[in-house]
């Protein structure tokens, strides 16, 4: 069984925002979340970077860990689902995420925040309903990967700097990107997210 | 010809070593490394807890990248939290039971005299139980937001369990006005009457009412009393300024802050219901005639001669002579 993982090579992110808009389309999500975002870091300045960024999937998810209902699991793939109908609201899984990846429709004063939207590494919901069904897509988004797919995001990416896949591949191919050029500004948050870099 | 100065060799000798260090970063053509000045990020979280940056969508806050104290506040919560509490809260209920054991239910000395003294008014009464059962309501829903998935979560059923958890958070966010209400009340009624004073030191010294049969004098409320009514403002104060901070999220705080203000106010929490716990039982099961103090609001007149003489006589004083004259003997 696949690990997946994402992988943004800095040193190839322009900031299009291409897997910005390819998420939200794909996945039809609601005003104001956005899953993935891109952040460049030294705007302007020589050496900025922009990475592209969203739930990372973490290895041993702190979201999941702290949620008071335990509707945050991983799948066999390591992919972190949760489930819309348990969601509480409460918050938590946005104070423990490293990413920022857990948003919410509302505000959220009063603890009146909504049910929590993340990346759902375009994997379907983590609820009840059926796999690749029109109430999972109207709840979570696609569900690319029941049909073989990766995340939209990925695929779109026009410099293929946003890798999906199983995590062992896509370091692999990294890897031969900073052997080749010389380079590399290392896999952003993988430390963090499976406490494990890319050695390069 | 001179010999050229030290200064000079020194020059040179350092220029010497700088061009290796220039040259790695150019590349083999000579042009300058594309990644010369690249940003890393390991680099980056050394200098700082959480990496930041410039972001095109409109939701700024979503511009910072990486934040790895998520993963402490996790360990916190998760771990910290769950033995600290455990130990606290199981420890004072182990600590009462074994009080109950062995010194049993205080009862009063002289039996009861029939006769009865207020010692709360009504809206001393309300105040009290205003906040006492918004604290009630409070720790029941805030001890299930840290425990329910580990109790009630298996026994339960994760979907009714859901239901439970986003009751209770309703409960306990909107609650917490009530509870802040009532603390504000306590405290502008009592506050006067819990300033520590002379007898207050003699009373501790004495050990209070824990030795049996040396009652300590003491005036409207005992040295034990005063450290309840204090510890339970400071207490109250920090749960009410650190829930409200999450109950208005990004009103003057971002994650890490937010992060912070759980801690303070779980790790508070968790003592108070501690602490309220003994309150709870030296006010029901530990003290015979203490409980209808807040039930009736009036209390046997051997009652308030053993426990609170000072308080007593000066009651006695105003009764007889009339409010206008009474003398204070705190």
């Amino acid at each position: 069984m696949a690990r997946m993982k994402f992988l943004c090579d800095a040193d190839r992110c322009i900031d299009c925002n291409a897997c910005v808009t390819a998420c939200k389309n794909e996945n039809e999500v609601p005003w104001g979340i956005n899953r993935r975002r891109v952040i460049t870091i030294n705007d302007g300045k020589p050496g900025e970077r922009s990475v592209s960024m969203a739930c990372m999937h973490c290895t041993d998810a702190p979201c999941a860990a702290v949620c008071p209902v335990s509707c945050i699991f991983a799948t066999d793939d390591g992919v972190v689902l949760h489930s819309k109908d348990l969601c509480i609201g409460c918050g938590y899984c946005f104070y423990a995420c490293p990413f920022g990846a857990p948003q919410y429709p509302k505000v959220g004063n009063f603890g009146s925040r909504g049910k929590m939207d993340k990346c759902t590494y375009c994997a379907g919901g983590g609820g009840t309903e059926v796999s690749g069904s029109l109430e999972e897509y109207k709840k979570y988004g696609a569900n690319r990967l029941a049909q073989g797919k990766l995340p939209l995001c990925a695929e779109m990416c026009s410099t293929k700097s946003l890798l999906a896949g199983d995590g062992e591949i896509i370091a692999e191919i990294y890897k031969e990107r900073v052997l080749k050029r010389g380079y590399g500004s290392g896999a952003w948050g993988w430390m963090t997210a499976y406490k494990e870099g890319i050695a390069s | 010809m001179r010999l050229p100065s030290l200064k000079l060799v020194a020059a040179v000798f350092a220029l010497t070593l700088a061009i290796p260090a220039i040259a790695q970063q150019r590349a083999a053509d000579g042009a300058a490394a594309p990644d010369a000045n690249a940003v890393k990020e390991q680099q980056l979280l050394q200098q700082e807890s959480r990496i930041e940056g410039r972001i095109d969508i409109p939701d700024t806050r979503a511009r910072v990248l990486i934040q790895p104290a998520g993963r402490r506040w996790d360990y916190f919560h998760e771990i910290t939290l769950h033995r600290v509490g455990a130990v606290v809260i199981l420890g004072m209920l182990a600590l009462l039971g074994l009080a109950f054991l062995i010194l049993g239910r205080q009862r009063i000395s002289a039996g009861r005299s029939g006769k009865k003294i207020t010692r709360f008014s009504a809206f001393e009464r309300f105040s009290h139980w205003l906040t006492a059962v918004s604290f009630v309501l409070l720790g029941l829903t805030g001890l299930n937001i840290t425990f329910g998935k580990i109790v009630l979560l298996p026994l339960m059923g994760e979907s009714a369990f859901s239901d439970l958890a986003q009751l209770a958070k309703y409960v306990h966010n909107f609650v917490s006005f009530a509870f802040i209400l009532g603390l504000i009340l306590i405290v502008a009624l009592w506050i006067k009457d819990n300033i520590p004073r002379q007898v207050d030191i003699d009373w501790l010294k004495q050990g209070g009412g824990f030795v049996k049969g040396k009652h300590a004098p003491a005036g409207r409320f005992n040295a034990g009393e005063k450290a309840v009514f204090w510890c339970a403002l400071a207490a109250g104060a920090a749960v009410s300024v650190s829930g409200l901070l999450l109950l208005f999220p990004f009103f003057g705080t971002n994650i890490a802050t937010m992060q912070v203000a759980q801690v303070v106010h779980a790790l508070i929490a968790v003592l108070f219901v501690a602490l309220i716990l003994a309150h709870i039982y030296i006010g029901t099961l530990g003290m015979e005639g203490a409980f209808e103090a807040m039930g009736t609001g009036e209390v046997d007149v051997n009652w308030a001669k053993e426990h609170h003489d000072l308080w007593f006589v000066e009651k006695q004083a105003q009764q007889g002579l009339g409010p206008s004259s009474a003398t204070s003997i705190k």
